[in-house]
């Protein structure tokens, strides 16, 4: 056993400050025990009690500080004498600089009385609890959590409702208030274009195409996904139409949903045709883009694309071009004479589920055998965490690809993983790719995927196969990761891209399509 | 139907992950972060009582009746009138019987630290002659162990009091009843902390022979002492008064000097006994203690009211006492491990668990709750500043409301937090924060460190299941 001692003379340290030094320097490489304390008749027990005890200690005095320290074989006691300086000198909270935070709720609601809104990403089964007594205290509500339990929705819809506060969600992921971008949300102008929607990325591809053509959004207020089922009622659909037909920034509204129990679907109607300014309603299903449709002076459109344009038209804004998509400028019919005899099927690899959706909807009308893991019809459903079929889109963010790991649009494994799996198939032609920008995604989500797209082209190259990716960057330039880099850098990668998701399906369709130019 | 919402400044409470928190910040909007937890889940018994409780006309009835208390606990008035040996004091007290801490405890349950100190205190008192007779003794029946709680009294650590040492005698003004506690030992070997050796033994000797009767007649001559003043001032000083004695043991020495010197000593007895006082910052320890004990107990036994009026461990289980039982209704849980840093040559595996009754002070609204004040300790609690003044703001949740008279600084003077409500416990899962110092777990040896410690869920469960059916069973 080798003691060393030493005595900083006239050196005070408090005690409690000592104590956690010595904890700290009992881990130093290279120490067998240390302690730091001062020359008290209590420290000087304590060192005593422990074997440390040298004449030096012996003889500090009550105002000197002694470190004393059992070293390891062949230490030098200069250095370790050094590294426990070098830890007093940090101290333990060093660097920290915690901000302030609450244990709960109402505490946090009780020491900051005027915050508007309450937002709620816990775990689902504790999410209601939290809204509730949000409720309770006359605050608005942006419930993120899912699996929040429909008994649950129902009962903190109807509280909110009466007490006239919004519950957006459970399931929302997206909103603006006041030109603040909520969860994942995207930088886009502020305008006049008021939006309630029970779709997260339909939400955020309308606000963005709004954006696109020189619109702005008011408010965009989200839902929830299953808010217009017919159990739900559509109580926040319709209590947001309400707040945004009451609001003096809103000129036009925009709502937007899959298409809803057909109950719900009229009531939303019925209470649109009241709203007094103009709405588009907009419900992403099947029929495919059919052009707007007046119906009870309200007009109805059937894809994101339309509903944006419809938007900014009815605000006064005139649109060059009609809203049929155009895809002169992407060598439809060289691409498609370059592909190999057997590549035939399209596969969409897809962040955002109403852009998987919407893909889904303008494949099936133009191409047969188009099938999705979140298909509604078993015949055209993948497996669960299957094999694509023909021509196939896969949602990444369904529940089967995020049970115990961050949303795609975080985290990219999965989908990387599956894009090289997808380009070694002899089968594959075309591959659909979306990247979302904005608040809460990833900070770089084309560069996070770079690697596997290299990957999926050289396979396809060893293979002698032209692969055509295409991607489909959903943002705006004024979002932390910028769309004008993130475009860039999929040019230089080798991937085409298109400027909204009606024109990712469109040209993804065009590519394989037998028989036409 | 319009909104609120888009009408005033956005200004968000984040409840869940702080992602969201930076993205709003960076757009500039003002932001309040809840460090969530998920919630205890909670027995059905449990439920059940708090659904009893929470009954409108039995929430107001518990809420009178803990205003009551919260009254009588701050309007309390303690002060310090003499230094007195138990035997002579203490209620119930005998030369056989030895007052331990904690709630009652069988010898065979006791934890080491506590055996040391009463195989130690029997010594001291001549009842044995040697620690391994006095261990017999101890186990023999012989001997009456009781709480020192039920006594009217607190004890530090194993809270070993016997009869021939000197206690603090401190009364309450307003209400008259009146609270003890013994003499700091001052260092780690110490009985106290379950060490027990002839250096001990002498020490409590030389208490009780000169350091007790000199402090005894110095009071008489001071005649009382403002113990709420003093306290009141220690706090702005930088003291908790738990772990931190510091301002405490100058301000009651001030106030003890110049009556220590006018007794009948030598001054070499003097020169020891100042000697003593200035050899270790706890000296005041216990008296802040016996002050918390002294205010509690003016506001225990007020009919329903679920106001924790008793915080105490024994090193196997940890007590609680609620006003509405007059008496000593216990409520308990297991002892738990204290976490802190350990002194030289300790690990944690040495430790003793949680013991003694000096969580009277965070009872009081001192000590773990006032860490706030006492910005120098807040490597205890590992950490910044900010954490203590966080874990200080966050007592309010489960308290009645704040007692004027002591007051933190920092915290723009706001008062202590007070009345412990054992439904807001069970209600926001939080437990009371305490802290305090570790004894080594096996007997003889001592103190090893100080650190952080929470009581049990288990002893609030069952207060308030047993507080459900005591307000409705009238």
């Amino acid at each position: 056993m080798t003691v060393a001692a030493r005595i900083s003379e006239n050196t005070y340290v408090d005690s409690m400050s000592l104590m956690a030094l010595s904890t700290r320097a009992n881990d130093v490489d290279g120490v067998n025990q240390a302690m730091v304390g001062m020359g008290t008749d209590m420290n000087k027990q304590v060192i005593e009690s422990v074997g440390l005890m040298t004449p030096e200690v012996q003889g500090a005095g009550r105002s000197d500080l002694i470190t004393v320290v059992d070293l390891a074989d062949g230490q030098d006691a200069d250095e370790v004498f050094a590294a426990i300086d070098a830890l007093r000198a940090t101290g333990p909270g060093a660097g920290t600089g915690a901000n302030a935070s609450f244990r709960s709720l109402s505490q946090a609601l009780r020491e900051d009385e005027d915050s508007t809104l309450v937002v709620i990403s816990v775990p689902g089964e504790h999410a209601a609890r939290e809204a509730k007594s949000a409720l309770q205290r006359d605050k608005h509500v942006m419930i993120f959590s899912d699996n929040v339990s429909l008994e649950d929705e129902i009962e903190l819809k109807k509280t909110a409702h009466d007490k006239g506060l919004l519950v957006m969600g459970p399931d929302c992921g997206t909103a603006i208030i006041n030109g603040k971008g909520l969860c994942f949300a995207n930088a886009v102008r502020r305008g006049r274009i008021g939006v309630v929607a029970a779709s997260g990325t339909g939400a955020q591809e309308v606000s963005v195409q709004i954006d696109a053509l020189g619109g702005g959004i008011s408010q965009l207020i989200g839902v929830g996904g299953r808010d217009l089922s017919a159990d739900v009622g559509g109580i926040m659909m319709l209590d947001g139409l309400d707040v945004l037909a009451a609001d003096e920034g809103t000129d036009v509204i925009v709502v937007l949903s899959k298409p809803p129990a057909r109950s719900v679907k009229d009531a939303i109607l019925e209470r649109a045709a009241r709203a007094g300014k103009p709405v588009v309603a907009c419900f992403i299903g099947p029929s495919g883009s059919t052009g707007p449709l007046e119906q009870d002076g309200v007009t109805v459109v059937s894809t994101s694309r339309d509903a944006a344009r419809t938007a900014v038209a009815l605000d006064g804004t005139t649109l060059d071009g009609g809203s049929e998509v155009d895809l002169t400028g992407h060598d439809v019919a060289s691409v498609r004479e370059s592909f190999t005899s057997g590549q035939r099927y399209v596969r969409g690899l897809f962040c955002g589920g109403t852009v998987n959706d919407e893909v889904f909807y303008q494949l099936v009308a133009e191409l047969d055998d188009v099938h999705s893991n979140v298909a509604g019809d078993p015949s055209t459903r993948l497996e669960p965490n299957g094999k694509s079929r023909a021509h196939s889109v896969v949602d990444f963010g369904s529940d089967e690809y995020t049970q115990g790991r961050p949303h795609p649009m975080i985290d990219p494994t999965v989908r990387a993983a599956r894009l090289v799996e997808e380009a070694a198939d002899p089968e594959v032609a075309v591959i659909l790719l979306d990247f979302e920008l904005g608040f809460g995604s990833n900070p770089d989500p084309v560069g996070a995927m770079l690697d596997a797209i290299e990957k999926a082209k050289a396979t396809a190259d060893e293979a002698q196969r032209p692969l055509e990716i295409i991607g489909y960057v959903l943002g705006t330039d004024g979002d932390s990761q910028n769309k004008a880099r993130q475009t860039e850098q999929l040019h230089q990668a080798g991937v085409r891209t298109v400027s909204d998701v009606i024109e990712l399906g469109a040209l993804g369709a065009a590519y394989v399509r037998e028989g036409r130019n | 139907m319009s909104t609120t919402l888009f009408d005033s400044t956005l200004k968000v409470v984040n409840v869940g992950a702080t992602s969201f928190k930076d993205d709003l910040e960076a757009q500039g909007v003002s932001v309040a972060q809840v460090a969530w937890t998920p919630p205890r889940a909670v027995s059905p018994e449990l439920e059940a009582a708090m659904d009893t409780l929470s009954r409108p006309d039995i929430a107001a009835k518990i809420d009178a009746a803990n205003q009551e208390v919260v009254e009588r606990i701050i309007s309390s008035h303690p002060v310090l009138v003499g230094y007195e040996k138990a035997i002579d004091v203490v209620p119930g007290m005998t030369k056989e019987t030895i007052l331990h801490a904690g709630p009652p405890v069988a010898w065979e349950n006791m934890a080491g630290a506590m055996k040391g100190a009463i195989t130690g205190a029997l010594v001291f008192e001549g009842l044995a002659d040697t620690i391994e007779a006095a261990t017999e003794l101890a186990a023999s029946g012989k001997i009456t162990f009781s709480p020192c709680h039920e006594h009217d009294c607190v004890g530090s650590m194993a809270g070993i009091t016997s009869a021939s040492m000197y206690m603090h005698v401190v009364k309450n003004k307003t209400y008259g009843n009146v609270s003890y506690t013994n003499l700091s030992e001052q260092l780690a070997k110490i009985l106290r902390m379950g060490a027990n050796d002839q250096s001990v033994i002498d020490r409590l000797v030389w208490m009780r022979d000169v350091f007790g009767p000199m402090l005894s007649e110095a009071m008489k001559i001071a005649g009382e002492i403002d113990l709420r003043m003093l306290l009141a001032q220690a706090i702005q000083m930088g003291d908790e008064d738990h772990n931190r004695n510091i301002s405490g043991t100058l301000l009651l020495m001030q106030k003890l000097a110049s009556h220590l010197v006018m007794t009948d000593f030598t001054n070499e007895q003097k020169k020891d006994v100042f000697a003593f006082i200035e050899s270790s910052d706890y000296f005041s320890g216990p008296t802040w203690m016996a002050v918390a004990k002294n205010a509690l107990d003016a506001g225990h036994g007020v009919k329903n009211s679920s106001i924790v009026t008793t915080m105490t461990r024994n090193g196997y289980e940890f007590g609680i006492r609620l006003s509405n039982w007059e008496g000593f209704r216990w409520f308990t849980g297991p002892a738990q491990v204290v976490v802190g840093p350990m002194m030289a040559g300790f690990k944690p595996e040495d430790s003793g668990l949680d013991i003694g009754d000096s969580a009277i002070t965070e009872t009081f609204g001192i000590g773990g709750f006032a860490m706030a004040a006492a910005p120098a300790i807040v490597p205890l609690i590992g950490g910044t500043v900010d954490s203590a003044l966080d874990a200080t703001k966050d007592m309010l949740e489960i308290t009645t409301t704040t007692n004027p008279n002591i007051t933190i600084p920092i915290l723009d003077f706001r008062g202590l937090a007070t009345g412990i409500d054992a439904r807001k416990v069970v209600e926001t899962g939080m437990l009371p924060l305490i802290n305090t110092a570790i004894a080594h777990k096996d007997a003889g040896i001592g103190m090893i460190g100080a650190g952080l410690v929470n009581p049990p869920f288990e002893c609030f469960e069952s207060a308030i299941i047993a507080l459900a059916d005591a307000v409705t069973s009238d």
